[in-house]
């Protein structure tokens, strides 16, 4: 077990001929995910990386059986294929492209709800989910991975690939990694795959990576504080960051009171997770902590 | 992008919203004499064109009882230095005035759309107080603020904008004035894919409903598909923050001394972060995307040494996909082109990153390499002259 993707997740790639979409689906196929096919309007019936090119993802799901959609398509026309990707029965759809308008995003996630209940979007803006020995569907460096115990979700990517990193050094594998995104409005939020993570047996203890904008982190501590029990460990970063400036993401912004890194931290560490102050100390707290709670 | 209120106020008058009679917009006092020729009866109403909240407070908003009165707020407030709380200890220059024709208030009323982070939507925020800011009535008064979802697709339909109207005890002659104003409102918050529309306040006046103020925001994502706005000067960023723009280099100047160049949003506010951490001040957050190559450190570089209280540089690279021996090149590559005045410490992780550091350590180049974040953090805070 894992959450979101194993080795038996079928992938298509919407926008498989792009430069982005060939590069990251060939480092995908070489990590040993099953990448079945890819959706390119136009292109459909030729072949791409050895693998099938369909123009429609309808067609590409009746075809190779896919349950799991990884999309590079340019931001203007990246929330119709999030609903392309709902509608024709896909249950994971992975959205990487980054700067899609957010009323854009507002309506891809009302279309999900209405026409397709069975899809779960991770992203956009996002790198991606990786279960190590199992699967990768995204953009991160697949080889900093090592399979075990500890879940990670993040809104950040890089910071993503510091912590994994960190914790491989450490000896402390990942059961799940998972890339939310940095946009304002998230296909998924940490409450959400928190949820998962707790249910998953595989996932032991479970990092947690947010930054100052919105309220998903102060969400994630009372659902934390409410419904689980596994060790949670967070950074959130951003507490330098002046307020009413965007800091790089969309989403990552103080706006007037609410956001603030402070306010964050508070409610999480009152929640009962164990509060990393110093990003360089990831690895080392998760593996000091995570240890007497397991042994 | 976020819109002066008589960028806002053009917007909404093209749709038909009823706005104060306009006198114009000056630049230069002496031009609201013609202002008083044409709009002959007053009180008139200055309003300093500034991008914060809470003028009124900070003198940027005045009414103008005789034209005489009028002449001498627009002296004083055409280059007023404005200092807000919403300005963080900043000060901006005024440099447009709007001057309008003031209006008889019965009554005023909160409006606003916002994106609704939580719900995944728009939401529209209404209070039959208006006047004062939402965060001071959401803390004295929340029990007078009305929150509905508003749906992407649909808007808000004349059904739910009348019930709204009397939820906010709107009298029954003037319903029908507050569902037009509503529904269009929210139309155009939809349709120029703004992230916050804000009418604060609503007035009632004996002929309906008037916007006094406008405050928008449109969202950066989408200015691909509004040229209109796409094309305006973006008079929030400095020129560092533009020119990082053009480059697609992710770039907020700051108030410290360590210039950061780092790969990743996040961790670019996480390196921000650390120096503080280790006692530093960063000069900038900078994410400098995901091919850190050659091209694009040297811009990165360019544009952090634009900032003269930069003392030092720190280069913080996670190379996943790109190896970090080629990023390791490339900086050399750079150093080689550019004198650097300022010392460097370069961290590389991930990929081939003892390769990378092996090949700066080697090049003779004078820049410290370190072995962690918290290392370059204090390597940096050392080089840039110690502890704040």
């Amino acid at each position: 077990m894992s959450i979101l993707l194993n080795k038996d997740s079928r992938i298509i790639v919407q926008g498989f001929t792009g430069s982005a979409g060939s590069f990251h689906a060939q480092k995908c196929m070489e990590y040993g995910s099953q990448i079945v096919g890819g959706v390119t309007p136009g292109r459909g019936g030729t072949t791409h990386l050895d693998r099938p090119v369909f123009n429609t993802v309808e067609e590409a799901v009746k075809k190779t059986g896919a349950n799991v959609s990884l999309i590079f398509v340019p931001a203007p026309a990246a929330a119709d294929s999030v609903m392309e990707a709902g509608k024709a029965g896909i249950s994971l759809i992975i959205c990487i492209t980054e700067g899609i308008p957010v009323l854009d995003m507002a309506k891809a996630k009302q279309f999900l709800k209405i026409y397709a209940p069975q899809a779960r979007l991770i992203g956009p803006n996002c790198p991606g989910v990786i279960t190590p020995g199992e699967s990768k569907a995204g953009i991160m460096p697949g080889y900093i991975h090592k399979q075990g115990p500890i879940g990670i979700i993040s809104r950040s990517g890089t910071l993503t690939y510091e912590a994994v990193h960190q914790l491989t050094q450490k000896g402390l594998g990942q059961s799940t990694v998972v890339g939310i995104g940095g946009d304002p409005i998230p296909g998924s939020n940490f409450v959400d795959i928190l949820d998962l993570f707790e249910r998953d047996p595989k996932t032991e203890a479970i990092v947690m990576i947010g930054e100052i904008g919105g309220s998903a982190e102060e969400d994630a501590a009372a659902f934390y504080k409410a419904h689980m029990k596994k060790p949670l460990f967070i950074f959130i970063a951003g507490k330098s960051a002046p307020p009413g400036r965007r800091m790089g993401h969309a989403g990552a912004i103080v706006e007037g009171s609410s956001g603030t890194h402070a306010s964050k931290i508070e409610a999480l560490k009152n929640a009962g997770a164990v509060v990393i102050e110093n990003l360089s100390e990831i690895g080392s707290t998760v593996a000091r902590n995570f240890k007497s709670v397991v042994v | 992008m976020k819109l002066l209120e008589y960028e806002g106020k053009e917007i909404l008058r093209e749709v038909g919203v009823p706005l104060p009679e306009f006198g114009g917009v000056i630049d230069k006092p002496a031009q609201i004499n013609s202002i008083l020729k044409r709009l002959k009866k007053g009180p008139w109403v200055l309003k300093a064109q500034v991008l914060a909240g809470g003028r009124g407070k900070a003198g940027g908003v005045k009414l103008a009882k005789t034209p005489l009165e009028a002449r001498a707020f627009a002296k004083a407030m055409v280059g007023m230095k404005m200092a807000t709380h919403q300005t963080h200890g900043q000060t901006l220059k005024v440099e447009q005035v709007l001057v309008e024709q003031g209006v008889k208030i019965e009554k005023e009323f909160y409006f606003s759309v916002a994106i609704d982070r939580k719900i995944g939507s728009p939401v529209l925020i209404a209070s039959s107080q208006g006047g004062m800011e939402i965060e001071t009535l959401a803390a004295e008064h929340p029990e007078a603020i009305i929150k509905k979802p508003v749906d992407p697709v649909f808007g808000l339909l004349p059904f739910a904008a009348r019930a709204l109207a009397f939820e906010l005890g709107i009298p029954a002659e003037h319903i029908s004035s507050f569902t037009k104003v509503a529904t269009t409102l929210v139309k155009l918050f939809i349709s120029k894919d703004m992230s916050l529309l804000e009418v604060n306040p609503l007035v009632l006046t004996p002929k309906g409903f008037v916007a006094l103020d406008a405050k928008i925001v449109i969202d950066d994502n989408a200015l691909f598909r509004h040229e209109d706005f796409a094309s305006r000067d973006d008079i929030e960023s400095s020129p560092a923050e533009k020119e990082a723009k053009k480059h697609d280099i992710s770039y907020v100047g700051l108030d410290g001394n360590i210039g950061c160049m780092v790969n990743g949003a996040g961790l670019a506010m996480g390196t921000m972060d650390t120096i503080a951490l280790a006692g530093g001040s960063p000069a900038n957050f900078l994410d400098v995307g995901g091919a850190a190559n050659q091209e694009r450190v040297e811009r990165a570089f360019k544009i952090i040494l634009k900032d003269p209280k930069v003392k030092t540089i720190l280069v913080n690279i996670f190379g996943g996909i790109v190896r970090c021996d080629m990023i390791a090149e490339g900086i050399l590559a750079v150093l080689k082109k550019m004198k650097l005045k300022v010392p460097l410490v370069v961290r590389l992780e991930g990929t081939n990153s003892d390769k990378g550091r092996e090949t700066l350590d080697r090049s003779g180049t004078r820049l410290m390499t370190a072995s962690s974040l918290w290392d370059a953090a204090q390597k940096s805070v050392q080089a840039a002259g110690g502890k704040i």
